[in-house]
C-alpha cells in the first residue's frame, strides 16, 4: 500500500566509471590511500548491473566518511558511528537500494563500536568498507582502537596502552557473514575483493588497510616492501602458501597452532570460507611471525535481516487483513446512544 | 430479600495488593465493566518499579484506581472513597490516601504475623483502633475464597490465587454491577487451556458477589448512574496504545510504511509491543541494540522513504539528542515519542513527570528546533500523534511528542472515529531531476523529500552545514547564519496551521490556568469547582508546545493572574516568561504522581477575589457544564 514513487529505472548497462564521478573536488590529502580506494569503488559500480540511482553510501564521521561526496550517487554523511544504524533502517524500509557504508577504523570500533557489531551480527545486506589506518586523521593524529602498542601520539606521549583491536575478528565474533581485507593500495587486490564482497547477500565487511600520509605514514608499508613474504594471499579451496613462488605454507602443529612449513609440505592448509576455526586462525596470524592474511577469510550464506523482516511482513499480511476502522475498534467497546 | 440502593455522583476506588496478587487485573475488571454501564471513567496503576519485589513487603505493593461518575471524568479520582486491600502493606501504603470515613475492604488472611512483619508493622491496625476514622470491612478473603472453589478440582495453592476475584465480585455487588461481563473474561481466557482455573475464578467471584448480598456489614449498595457522554461506539484505550494506533492511522493516511527504530524502556515499552504486533499493516518495528540506533535507524528509514518513528523516555531522549539534531539539519520527518517518568537518570521509571519539556525543545547542541506536541489524555494521545506525522512530512521535520507515565499507562474512554472522517495527510515525493536542488524550499520552507532509487537526483545530504540554495557543503558563516535562522523560521510557521486556541470556561476574569500534558484532567476537575463556586476562571491546555500558538499571549492578558501547575520546578513557566515575558504563577509538584485536585484549589486561592470556602471535589452542575 505504500505511496512511494513507481519510477521507471535507468538502464545500467550503459554505466561507466565516469557516471560514478561527481563534479565535486575531492579534498583528501595529496596521496591519501583513501583516493585509490574511490578509484576501485567507481570503477566496480558501473559492472553491477545496477542502476545508479539504486546506489546508497552512508558514512560516519571521520577522513573516509567524505567517501559519499564523491560519488555521484545517493549520499549521507550522518554522525560519528552511527552509520550502521542508519544503514538499517534504510535498507529495511527500501531492500530494493544497494546500500554501502563507508566507514573508518575509529568510527566503527571505537565509537560505533555497538552499531558495528549488531550489523554484523543481524546480517543486514550492507557493503561495509572499513578504511583502517590506525590512527584519527580528521582530528588530527590520536590513537585509534586499531593503534599499535606504544604508538606515541599527541594524545600518548609515552605511547599508547590501549591493546588494539583487529577488525577481522570481532567481526568472526560477531557473525559475519563475508569478511575480507585488502590493501588499499593495491588496485587489483582490492577490486578483486570488493567485487566478491558486492556479491554477498547479507552483511560484508571490507577491511582496507588505508595508509594516512599524514598521521601514519608507512604504517603498511611492509606489506608492499615484502609482499611475497608479508602477505598471504587467501584463494578458497587453494593451500595457504606465501613467500617467493610459494615456498611456504601454513600449518597447525601438534599443539593446535598455527605453524610456518615448506609450501609443498603435506599438511599444509587448504583455504575454507567456510571454516570458522581456520577464519579465526588466519585473522590471529600476524607480524612479525607471521603474514599478514589478504583476501576473503570468510564467505557464507544466511539469510538476510531486511529478508527475514519482510518475510514477517508479507506472511501476516497473507494472515490478515490491514483493516485500520477493524482495528481502532478491536477489542472490548460499547455503544453510547 | 434484596438490600436498600443507594445513588451515588462519582466513586473512586483503589485495589491494592501484592504485585503477585492480580490487582491490576482485578483494577481493569472493574474498569471495563463499569465504561460498559455508561459512567465516565478514569484510571490509574500504580505499580512496583522491580518486577519482583518481595512479597509482602511495602516495596511489592501494586494498586489501581478508578474513578467513575455519572458526570464527566477528568482524573483517576484524589482520595479513595474505597480501598480493597489484600494484605498489611497494601493498607499501610494506601491508608493515607484514603477519604476519611471511606470504606477499608481488607483481607484479614493479609495481617498475619508473618504480613505484619514483612510490612514493618508491630501491631495490627485492625486491632489497635487506628481505623477508627474510617467503615472497616474486615473480611478472610482467603479461606472464604478457599471455601468458594473447594469443589472444583484445583489444587489449594492455585485455589488461593483467585482470591481478587472474590474481592471483585464483592465490590461488583457493592456498585451493582453486573458480573457478566468478568464471566465471559474468564471464560475466554482460561475456558480452553485450563478449565479447571476458569471454574475457580467464576466461583470466587460469585462467592464475593453473594458474601455482599447476604453479609451483615453491608447495610446498602449504592449505584451510579451512567454519564452523558457523546453518542458513539467507544473502547477504553491506553497512551501507550493510542500512540501506537496513531502511528498506524498516520500510515494508513499518508501511505507511507511505519518504521519504528527503538529500544526497550519504561514506561515505553508497549507502544513497541503493540506496533509489533501489527505487522499486516506493513509495520516494520526494529529492536535496536541502543537508544541512538533506535533513533538513527529510523534516520535511514525516512531517508528511504518510510513513516519514520522512535518511542523512548528521558533517558533515552538524552541518548537520541545526536541523532535528533542529524534529523534537524537532513529536515526528515520523524516522529519522536518521549513517554516521560520521574528523572533525573533511573530516577522513577514508574512514576509520571513533566520534567522533560525543556529537554524536548532545548536538549540538543546547536540551534536546533523541533516542533514539540504534547497529548492532554490517554485518548489525545491518538489524536495528538496523528497531528505530529502531518507537520513531520508537511514541514519535513522531526517532531517531538511528549507523553509521560500516567498518559501511558493511564486509561479512558475513546469514541472510536470513522476512519472515512479521517483527513488524508499529503505526501509528495520529488522526482523531477530538472532544476532539482535538495535544499530548494516550498511556501512552508520544506525541503524536498527526494528519495534514493529516484533517477537523475543522486545527490548528497549530511550533518555538515549546506548552502542555502544548492545543498553543497558550505562553511561560510553568513549562510549559516541564513540556514539557522530558515529552520527555525520554518518551525516557527508551524504555528500558522493552528486552530484558534480552545479556552475553557471563562474567556477573561480572575484566574487563567495555563496547563500542558497529562495534567488536563486535575486541572480541568479544579476548574470545574471554581466556576461552580462563582469565580471566573479560564482552562488553556497546551498542546502544541513548540512552537507556542501565536494568540497565547493575548489571551493570557484577558487574566488578572496565570497560574502555570506543573510536575516539574516550573518549565513552562521558564519557557512563557521567557518568551513572552509573561509574569505567571508557577505551581509545582514531583512526586511522581498527578497533582490532586485539592492541591490545585489551593494553588488558586491567593489569586482569587471572592474567598469561598474552597472544598475538593465539589460537583459540577448543569450550568458548568452547559458553558464549558
Ligand atoms: S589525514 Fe590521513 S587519512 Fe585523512 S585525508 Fe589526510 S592522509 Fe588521508
Amino acid at each position: 500500500m505504500s505511496s512511494l514513487p513507481v519510477l521507471a529505472h535507468t538502464d545500467p548497462s550503459a554505466l561507466t566509471r565516469k557516471d560514478f564521478v561527481p563534479s565535486a573536488e575531492v579534498k583528501w590529502c595529496p596521496g591519501c590511500v583513501d583516493y585509490s580506494i574511490l578509484n576501485q569503488v567507481q570503477k566496480l559500480l558501473p559492472t553491477l548491473g545496477i542502476p545508479r540511482e539504486n546506489f546508497a553510501f552512508i558514512s560516519g564521521i571521520g577522513c573516509s566518511s567524505r567517501f559519499p561526496y564523491y560519488m555521484e550517487t545517493f549520499g549521507l554523511h550522518s554522525i560519528h558511528g552511527r552509520a550502521p544504524a542508519i544503514a538499517t533502517g534504510l535498507k529495511l524500509a527500501r531492500p530494493d537500494l544497494d546500500v554501502w557504508v563507508v566507514t573508518g577504523d575509529g568510527d566503527s570500533l571505537a565509537i560505533g563500536g555497538n552499531h558495528f557489531m549488531h550489523a554484523l551480527r543481524r546480517n543486514v545486506g550492507l557493503k561495509i568498507l572499513l578504511f583502517n589506518n590506525r590512527i584519527y586523521g580528521l582530528t588530527k593524529g590520536q590513537y585509534s582502537p586499531t593503534s599499535e602498542i606504544g604508538k606515541v601520539t599527541k594524545s600518548a606521549p609515552m605511547g599508547s596502552i590501549d591493546y588494539p583491536i583487529d577488525p577481522v575478528s570481532f567481526a568472526l565474533g560477531s557473525g559475519a557473514t563475508f569478511i575480507a581485507r585488502a590493501m588499499g593500495n593495491d588496485g587489483p587486490q582490492l577490486y578483486d575483493v570488493l567485487t566478491r564482497a558486492s556479491q554477498h547477500k547479507g552483511t560484508a565487511l571490507v577491511e582496507i588497510f588505508t595508509n594516512c600520509v599524514i598521521f601514519n605514514d608507512g604504517a603498511f608499508d611492509q606489506y608492499t616492501e615484502n609482499k611475497a613474504e608479508q602477505q598471504l594471499r587467501m584463494v578458497h579451496g587453494e593451500p595457504l602458501r606465501f613467500g617467493k613462488d610459494g615456498s611456504k605454507g601454513i600449518a597447525i602443529d601438534s599443539h593446535g597452532r598455527p605453524t610456518i612449513v615448506a609450501g609443498d609440505a603435506p599438511n599444509v592448509l587448504i583455504h575454507d570460507e567456510q571454516s570458522d576455526a581456520l577464519s579465526f586462525l588466519l585473522a590471529r596470524l600476524n607480524p612479525p611471525e607471521f603474514p599478514m592474511s589478504f583476501g576473503v577469510f570468510r564467505a557464507v550464506n544466511r539469510p538476510a535481516y531486511e529478508q527475514l523482516a519482510g518475510d514477517q511482513i508479507a506472511y501476516a499480511k497473507s494472515k490478515k487483513k490491514a483493516d485500520l476502522q477493524a482495528l481502532l475498534g478491536s477489542g472490548e467497546t460499547w455503544e453510547v446512544k | 430479600m434484596s438490600k436498600k440502593v443507594e445513588t451515588l455522583e462519582s466513586v473512586v476506588i483503589r485495589f491494592a495488593g501484592d504485585s503477585g496478587d492480580g490487582m491490576q487485573l482485578t483494577g481493569t475488571q472493574f474498569t471495563e465493566t463499569t465504561a460498559l454501564a455508561g459512567n465516565d471513567v478514569a484510571t490509574f496503576p500504580d505499580y512496583p518499579a522491580e518486577i519482583r519485589a518481595p512479597a509482602g513487603t511495602v516495596a511489592g505493593v501494586s494498586g489501581f484506581q478508578i474513578h467513575f461518575s455519572s458526570l464527566e471524568v477528568f482524573t483517576p479520582g484524589d482520595a479513595p472513597d474505597v480501598l480493597v486491600a489484600m494484605n498489611a502493606a497494601a493498607l499501610k501504603v494506601n491508608l493515607p490516601d484514603v477519604k476519611k470515613g471511606g470504606t477499608l475492604i481488607v483481607n484479614t488472611a493479609g495481617f498475619d504475623k508473618r504480613n505484619l512483619e514483612k510490612a514493618g508493622l508491630t501491631k495490627s491496625p485492625l486491632e489497635d483502633g487506628s481505623l477508627s476514622a474510617y467503615r472497616v470491612v474486615a473480611v478472610d478473603v482467603t479461606a472464604l475464597t478457599m471455601k468458594a472453589v473447594e469443589g472444583t478440582k484445583l489444587g489449594r495453592k492455585y485455589a488461593e490465587r483467585s482470591k481478587n476475584f472474590w474481592a471483585l465480585g464483592l465490590v461488583y455487588w457493592m456498585f451493582t454491577r453486573p458480573l457478566d461481563h468478568t464471566i465471559e473474561w474468564i471464560n475466554a481466557k482460561f475456558a480452553k487451556k485450563s478449565p479447571d482455573v476458569a471454574e475457580a475464578n467464576i466461583a470466587a467471584l460469585k462467592a464475593g458477589h453473594i458474601f455482599g448480598e447476604n453479609a451483615e456489614v453491608f447495610a446498602h449498595s449504592f449505584v451510579v448512574p451512567p454519564a452523558a457522554i457523546p453518542p458513539g461506539r467507544y473502547k477504553n484505550l491506553s497512551g501507550n496504545e493510542g500512540v501506537a494506533l496513531g502511528m498506524v492511522a498516520a500510515s494508513q493516511l499518508s501511505g507511507l510504511d511505519l518504521f519504528l527504530g527503538t529500544y526497550p524502556i519504561t514506561p515505553a515499552s508497549d507502544i513497541l509491543h503493540h506496533l509489533a504486533a501489527l505487522r499486516h499493516f506493513g509495520v516494520t518495528t526494529f529492536q535496536a541494540e541502543d537508544e541512538i540506533a533506535g533513533v538513527t535507524s529510523a534516520i535511514g528509514a525516512a531517508y528511504g522513504g518510510a513513516l519514520a518513528a522512535t518511542t523512548t523516555s528521558g533517558p533515552g531522549l538524552a541518548l537520541k539528542g545526536e541523532g535528533l539534531g542529524l534529523a534537524v539539519i537532513l529536515e526528515l520527518p520523524l516522529l519522536v515519542v518521549d513517554v516521560q517518568r520521574g528523572g533525573p537518570s533511573t530516577g522513577l521509571p514508574t512514576k509520571t513527570e513533566q520534567a522533560d519539556l525543556l529537554q524536548a525543545l532545548f536538549g540538543r547542541h546547536g540551534e536546533s528546533p523541533i516542533p514539540v506536541l504534547a497529548p492532554a489524555t490517554p485518548a489525545d494521545c491518538f489524536w495528538v500523534t496523528l497531528e505530529a506525522a502531518r507537520i513531520a512530512v508537511k514541514y519535513m521535520t522531526p517532531v517531538l511528542i511528549l507523553s509521560d507515565g500516567y498518559l501511558a499507562n493511564g486509561v479512558e474512554p475513546f469514541k472510536i472515529p470513522d476512519v472515512a472522517d479521517l483527513p488524508k495527510i499529503p505526501v509528495s515525493f520529488r522526482t523531477d531531476p530538472n532544476g532539482f536542488f535538495p535544499y530548494e524550499r516550498d511556501e512552508n520552507l520544506a525541503r524536498p523529500w527526494a528519495l534514493p532509487g529516484t533517477p537523475g537526483l543522486e545527490h548528497r545530504i549530511g550533518g555538515l552545514e549546506k548552502h542555502q540554495k544548492t545543498g553543497a557543503i558550505s562553511y561560510d558563516g553568513e549562510n549559516h547564519e541564513a540556514m539557522v535562522e530558515t529552520r527555525e523560521a520554518k518551525v516557527q510557521k508551524v504555528a500558522e496551521s493552528y486552530a484558534p486556541t480552545e479556552v475553557h470556561g471563562d474567556t477573561s476574569g480572575e484566574l487563567l490556568f495555563l496547563g500542558w500534558g497529562s495534567t488536563f484532567g486535575s486541572i480541568r476537575q479544579a476548574v470545574r469547582t471554581l466556576r461552580v463556586q462563582g469565580h471566573e476562571v479560564g482552562h488553556v491546555h497546551l498542546r502544541n508546545l513548540n512552537p507556542l500558538p501565536n494568540d497565547l499571549a493575548a489571551i493570557m492578558k484577558r487574566y488578572k493572574k496565570v497560574i502555570v501547575p506543573e510536575l516539574n520546578l516550573g518549565q513552562l513557566a521558564f519557557l512563557l516568561r521567557g518568551k513572552l515575558l509573561a509574569d505567571v504563577v508557577s505551581h509545582t509538584k514531583v512526586q511522581g504522581k498527578p497533582f490532586y485536585e485539592s492541591e490545585l484549589l489551593e494553588a488558586a486561592a491567593p489569586y482569587l477575589e471572592k474567598k469561598n470556602e474552597l472544598t475538593a471535589g465539589s460537583r459540577a452542575h448543569g450550568s458548568e457544564r452547559a458553558d464549558a
